[in-house]
């Protein structure tokens, strides 16, 4: 045991240029997973004027080609560029990542902080169904929303199975947002603002809600990579994103696997974007927790 | 004791760093003889809790670093001794036993395991043995059925009862040192003077050297030998008990012994207080620590002060200790208590609860009987205007469920509760917001009790703004400064986020909160227990400035009998969720009546060693009842030194035995 | 105890039937039913009264009700009806893959726990050192990497270094042990990695507060030794919240290698249901689910019943 290890000095020249700055300095990691999530974004938003050929463009005179200089990450099956796939794939992503982890984190806060408040039967009803969500695994709800729903794209972008994955997500973000809400709700400056006489209205809006907000983030951080994850699942399946609409998952399932022994390039380069984005969003939640709630910090 | 005891433990020039600059200990001295009890005192963030843990060498690991000093224990370095033999030393030498008996035992561990341990390791023990020794043990802290008890765990066990335990493993070894460390703080008063007196009564009887960590001026005065009194990080004073208690010699002490409300005395004085915060110890001043709020600083305070050999033959740290012995610079004399604005001929009643009850259900599920918690059980009070009533009991004897009625945050199960005649559980919605804001309430955590998320200005002027007290931004901005200034603070804290105010701070924002309701009637839910000695006299001489001023009426609900003996004007006494004894504050104090108040005042200490050594506290035994069976007929009969066999049978009413003071108790006779 | 575990059955049927219900009535809601998928998938144009016909045949034209209750009378007699698109039973489609999966997510387990509880033990006692880094390394890594692109990368290099083929069916492991562990460790160990990497960080934040925890210090004051205060005292409380995440993550197992099944052509439960799901077979999706839900709800009360026995402060009530 070294009990005269000494501890380094943190924050000894603290910058001073907000609150920025000082999360770059004191979670270094979360800072560079942002720069990746906001590269990621930006290939997103600017697929079709950064990627070097058209996603959709077939060519079949380059019909699996390695990589090269003029094909950065190969082609596929059908002469397509991996690389301009991949780029567009993060648009893909990034749309269906963000909007159904927003959609799935805010009916579960609202889901949860209602259960809390209300408390009684309102919060037993909601719990029961919660219980029975939960007893579905991630992958077999999403699924069978998807079979509930079937397809139903607006400007390529499939709704429904934006839905198939804010479901799953809702279950477990109400079980911690109300956790966090009982929490909140026990503390006695809650008590305080009763005390004054406050409306319901005020006390949720201008007493909890607040305080809400952070273990809000954190969970809506975690569950974009989750979503990301849960797309290319889906679509690797055959049951997410539909051809030809570049997506990571999908560039993995159908023809790739037949072609992955020759073209191993097929599987790697669109699994390696998958992971990135992943890990990215994770690292980022994770300093983001570090960094709003000191308390949970090790 | 005769004959000079062979010293123990020397500890010299210890220093203790955290964070490479932070020293929570600063050249730290002091020595230990065998047998005797050195008591060290000093407030939250002195640095008496990093101490005991340094010489134990149990500082967490890379966070502590010592940066000087020797501590030698026994002809041995305990400094330079490695891991290991550090080990062998622990436990064995020197026990230790902590604050927090409830989570200071493994909870999947039996309690035998845990006794057992150590007789296992360092005396190699083997099963049979370490058993019968084990029961010796518990015997000896005052636990029966202990061959049962060993294979029980510790959820199975009281507090009062954990610490027990905790100090059967200390004892286990047969130390030579045991330091406690706030033994007894988490405890309730009467389970407080069971364990004190076992620990000194084991520690006279096994001879073993102890070291007590305290905040309580009172435990100081009943059981140590010998006092060191500590201020941000350092030494300030040190000597026998009766020299530092009865002739202190550094402005410190002489502070904090004028600003402990006092249980054995009639109050007269407003509470001598120290006035500001203590240093934080990232910039401490470099000279005298205590010289900002020293009432006798002088230029050369600017000087670090030597621990010096006084008069008294204790040390004291102040340049000008030959002064104060000389009596040549004295303390200004407190100002006299602000009148209290009550009408001659008794108060006008304010408040009136009838036959409150109020119980929970606990435990529902499906196919289980839900327990029934009686928190409070057909109270009966009247309150006057004006007035402070005092509201004392232990942990569970309902007095906060009691302060949650009235404040309407609970709904009573029967019984009234009637403000200016009126009853507030019938009345309509509208009228029970308006009479909402007649009455108010102060928490006890100052830390959970503002809401993080909101500015202190923004705290204070959102009843004004719900209320409409004031129109428009600006009215209410000057009223935000009023109040502030009403408790104390600064007009620019209003900027501030309550995590970026000092615990004391905190209490006035929630004080100034209250206030902006313009109320007449404030709970006050022990609103200064978790504050230092020094900042609870700052804040009961401002709730009572404002009582006079602003002519409040106080429910003052709080377990510590002495701060409520000054602030109250009368006392009501509870014990599990009824009311025991009321009476007028110096007649509950003088001439208690009910024998639960009487063993309640002898359990708690008085911070004078005189009068510690004349009192020969009468220990009541056994722990409180759970509130979800509480016993048949009078409650406190189970641990009543007087009762008989009828109390179980009889529930009895307060009765009035002398004008004005009631008591529950069949055995209590009428009296002129 | 019996007693306990007879209540904790009952209060199973409010959930269960929750879950019969939920599935049962939405998947009515979808537009198109088997009928056309099936009959569409063998060609071209087919006759309403073909469509029809089969309607009949397989029940649909019931009302919801009449098909719901059918359904539920046949499950308390363990008849899960007919999968609509092979026409077998339900329940013999499930028990002739439920094996493969089964073994599949206990060997994961298995895998997972030997790999995480050193991994987290490690990460948490060299907090903040290269030791640390590297497993928190391994852990993201177990959290983001696609499961079926970490399976796709194992076969290639299978393929490509040990020229192996998944074989095509199930190796039962009575008829050829070694042959059915070979089929089996490779999706189990990817499937293992993932469900390590979720173990070993919770392992890892729990050890660390069991670390601060007042007990601990109880025990190094009481001079036992530091490698006992960690294995005796430390580890054991730290690997309680654990037990959780192993029971519940290996019933979710059972319903989540839908992906690696198709990986590593393993013909599970999970291939059935995205079968059932592309030919919107309902009686299977149904059966499967219900079949998920019930393993979810045992292995709460498995999980349940083991705290009881290892955490003394819980009792059966």
């Amino acid at each position: 045991m070294t009990d005269t290890a000494n501890l380094q000095p943190r924050r000894l020249n603290r910058p001073t240029f907000g609150a920025l700055g000082r999360f770059a300095y004191q979670q270094p990691v979360g800072a560079a997973s942002f720069v990746v999530i906001v590269v990621m974004l930006l290939a997103g938003i600017l697929a079709p004027w950064v990627s070097p050929y058209d996603a959709l463009a077939v060519d079949y005179g380059a019909l699996l080609s390695p990589p090269s200089l003029d094909h950065l990450a190969g082609t596929d099956a059908f002469g397509r560029d991996v690389f301009s796939r991949i780029i567009h794939g993060a648009r893909t992503a990034m749309i269906i990542g963000l909007s159904s982890a927003f959609l799935g984190c805010t009916g579960g806060a609202i889901l949860g902080a209602a259960s809390a408040f209300f408390g009684g039967r309102v919060d037993a009803a909601i719990q029961r169904f919660v219980d029975i969500l939960l007893a579905f695994p991630l992958v077999v709800l999403a699924l069978v929303v998807v079979a509930i729903l079937g397809r139903n794209p607006v400007f390529g972008i499939d709704i429904s199975l934006i839905f198939a994955i804010a479901i799953p997500i809702v279950p477990q973000v109400s079980r911690v947002i109300r956790a966090a809400a009982l929490t909140v709700q026990a503390m006695p400056y809650i008590d305080a603002a009763r005390t004054a006489g406050y409306s319901n209205s005020r006390i949720i809006l201008r007493h909890m809600a607040p305080n809400l907000v952070t273990p809000y983030l954190i969970m809506l951080t975690a569950y974009i990579a989750q979503a990301i994850l849960l797309e290319a699942t889906l679509s690797f399946l055959g049951l997410g994103v539909a051809e030809p609409t570049p997506a990571w998952g999908l560039m993995l399932s159908g023809n790739a696997q037949d072609f992955f022994l020759t073209a191993p390039w097929l599987v790697i380069f669109p699994g390696i974007a998958i992971s990135l984005a992943v890990i990215a969003f994770n690292l980022f939640g994770d300093a983001l927790r570090d960094y709003l709630d000191p308390r949970l910090k090790q | 004791m005769n004959g000079p005891a062979p010293e123990l433990l020397r500890v010299e020039d210890l220093s203790v760093e955290f964070g490479g600059r932070l020293r929570a200990v600063d050249g730290v001295g002091f020595t230990v003889k065998a047998g005797e009890t050195l008591a060290v005192v000093g407030e939250s963030g002195s640095g008496k809790s990093v101490t005991a843990l340094s010489l134990m060498r149990l500082l967490p690991e890379g966070v502590g670093r010592y940066a000087s000093g020797r501590v030698s224990f026994d002809g041995k370095d305990l400094l330079d001794l490695s891991p290991g033999e550090m080990e062998k030393l622990r436990g064995q030498d020197i026990a230790m036993i902590f604050q927090e008996p409830m989570t200071s035992l493994n909870p999947i561990l039996t309690i035998g395991f845990q006794i057992m341990e150590p007789l296992r390791i360092h005396l190699g023990l083997t099963g049979a043995q370490a058993r019968a020794r084990a029961v010796e043990l518990l015997g000896l802290v005052g636990i029966s059925d202990a061959e049962r008890r060993l294979d029980q765990y510790p959820h199975q066990f009281s507090g009062g009862m954990r610490q027990r335990v905790m100090i059967a493993i200390g004892l286990a070894c047969d130390p030579k040192l045991i330091i406690a460390d706030e033994p007894t703080t988490a405890l309730d008063v009467t389970i407080q003077a069971q364990i004190l007196e076992l620990m000194k009564d084991l520690s006279r009887r096994l001879d073993i050297a102890l070291i007590l960590i305290t905040h309580n001026l009172g435990i100081v005065a009943r059981y140590a030998d010998r006092v060191a009194v500590m201020y941000a990080a350092r030494i300030v004073e040190s000597g026998t008990a009766e020299a530092v208690f009865a002739r202190p010699r550094h402005p410190y002490t002489m502070g904090l012994l004028r600003s402990v409300p006092r249980l054995d005395r009639a109050r007269q004085t407003r509470l001598a207080t120290i006035e500001g915060l203590p240093p934080d110890l990232a910039n401490a001043p470099s000279g005298c620590r205590f010289a900002p709020r020293c009432p006798f600083a002088i230029a050369s305070c600017a000087e670090p002060p030597h621990l010096s050999e006084t008069d008294t033959g204790g040390l004291s740290a102040c340049h000008r200790w030959e002064e104060i012995a000389a009596g040549t610079i004295r303390e200004v004399p407190a100002e006299p208590a602000p009148a209290r604005l009550l009408a001659a001929d008794g108060p006008k009643e304010i408040m009136r609860l009838e036959k409150l009850s109020k119980t929970f259900e606990v435990g529902r599920g499906i196919g289980r009987k839900p327990g029934i918690v009686r928190a409070v059980e057909q109270v009966s009070l009247s309150v006057g205007e004006g007035e402070t009533l005092g509201l004392v009991g232990e942990s569970g004897c309902g007095k906060s469920t009691l302060g949650r009625l009235i404040l309407g945050l609970e709904e009573p199960t029967s019984g009234t509760i009637a403000f200016e005649g009126k009853d507030i559980t019938a009345a309509p919605p509208a009228e029970r917001r308006r009479l909402r804001r007649d009455i108010q309430v102060i928490f006890q955590d100052p830390f959970s009790s503002l809401n993080p998320r909101m500015t202190v200005g923004s705290i204070v002027e959102e009843p004004l703004k719900v209320y409409g007290l004031r129109k428009g931004a600006r009215a209410r901005g000057e009223r935000v400064r009023e109040l502030l200034d009403q408790v104390g603070l600064r007009a620019d804290m209003a900027e501030r986020y309550p995590h970026q105010l000092s615990g004391g701070q905190r209490q006035r924002v929630g004080i100034a909160r209250a206030l902006a309701m313009e109320p007449r009637f404030i709970v006050c839910d022990e609103a200064v227990s978790a504050l230092d000695v020094s900042i609870q006299g700052q804040i009961i001489n401002l709730l009572e400035r404002l009582q006079a001023e602003l002519g409040l009426t106080f429910l003052f609900i709080a377990h510590d009998l002495a701060v409520v003996r000054h602030i109250s004007t009368r006392v009501a006494v509870m014990y599990l969720g009824r009311v025991m004894e009321i009476a007028d504050r110096d007649a509950i104090y003088a001439e208690p009546l009910h024998p639960y108040t009487k063993v309640l005042l002898d359990a708690a200490p008085v911070p004078d060693p005189e009068i510690e050594k004349t009192r020969a506290p009468r220990i009541v035994n056994g722990d409180l009842p759970s509130p979800l069976s509480p016993p048949p007929g009078c409650v406190f009969h189970t641990r009543c030194p007087i009762a008989t066999e009828e109390c179980r049978g009889i529930i009895p009413e307060p009765r009035e035995i002398r004008p004005g003071h009631f008591a529950a108790c069949i055995k209590v006779e009428a009296q002129p | 105890m019996t007693g306990y575990i007879a209540r904790r059955l009952l209060m199973m049927i409010p959930t269960l039937l929750g879950v019969a219900i939920l599935t049962f009535f939405m998947l009515r809601v979808v537009p198109g039913d088997v009928v056309q998928v099936k009959l569409m998938a063998d060609g071209g144009m087919v006759s309403p009264e073909a469509i029809e016909a089969e309607r009949v045949r397989l029940g649909l034209d019931h009302s919801l009700t009449v098909q719901f209750l059918d359904w539920m009378r046949g499950i308390f007699t363990l008849d899960f009806g007919n999968s609509m698109w092979t026409g077998r039973p339900v329940a013999a489609e499930i028990a002739s893959r439920f094996l493969v999966t089964f073994q599949a997510a206990l060997m994961a387990t298995i895998i997972a726990v030997f790999i995480a509880v050193p991994l987290g033990t490690v990460s948490a006692l060299y907090r903040g050192t290269v030791l640390d880094y590297v497993v928190r390394v391994i852990t993201i890594g177990g959290l983001a990497l696609p499961s079926f692109w970490i399976g796709m990368l194992v076969l290639l290099c299978l393929l490509r270094y040990a020229h192996w083929l998944p074989p095509i069916s199930y190796i039962s492991p009575t008829e050829d042990p070694w042959g059915n562990f070979t089929q089996m460790i490779w999706p189990s160990m990817v499937v293992g990695y993932r469900f390590s990497a979720v173990l070993a960080r919770l392992i890892r934040s729990s050890l660390l507060d069991v670390l601060n925890e007042d007990y601990i210090r109880t025990a190094r004051a009481k001079g036992v030794p530091a490698r006992t205060v960690i294995w005796l005292h430390a580890l054991k409380n730290a690997l309680l919240p654990a037990v959780t995440v192993v029971g519940l993550e290996f019933a979710f197992l059972i319903g989540g290698l839908v992906v690696t099944e198709q990986v590593f052509n393993l013909n599970g439960v999970g291939k059935l249901f995205i079968q059932a799901v592309e030919h919107h077979d309902f009686t299977m999706i149904q059966g499967l689910v219900m079949m998920f839900a019930v393993i979810y709800v045992l292995a709460n009360l498995i999980v349940d019943l083991i705290y009881a026995a290892i955490d003394p402060r819980i009792r059966y009530r």
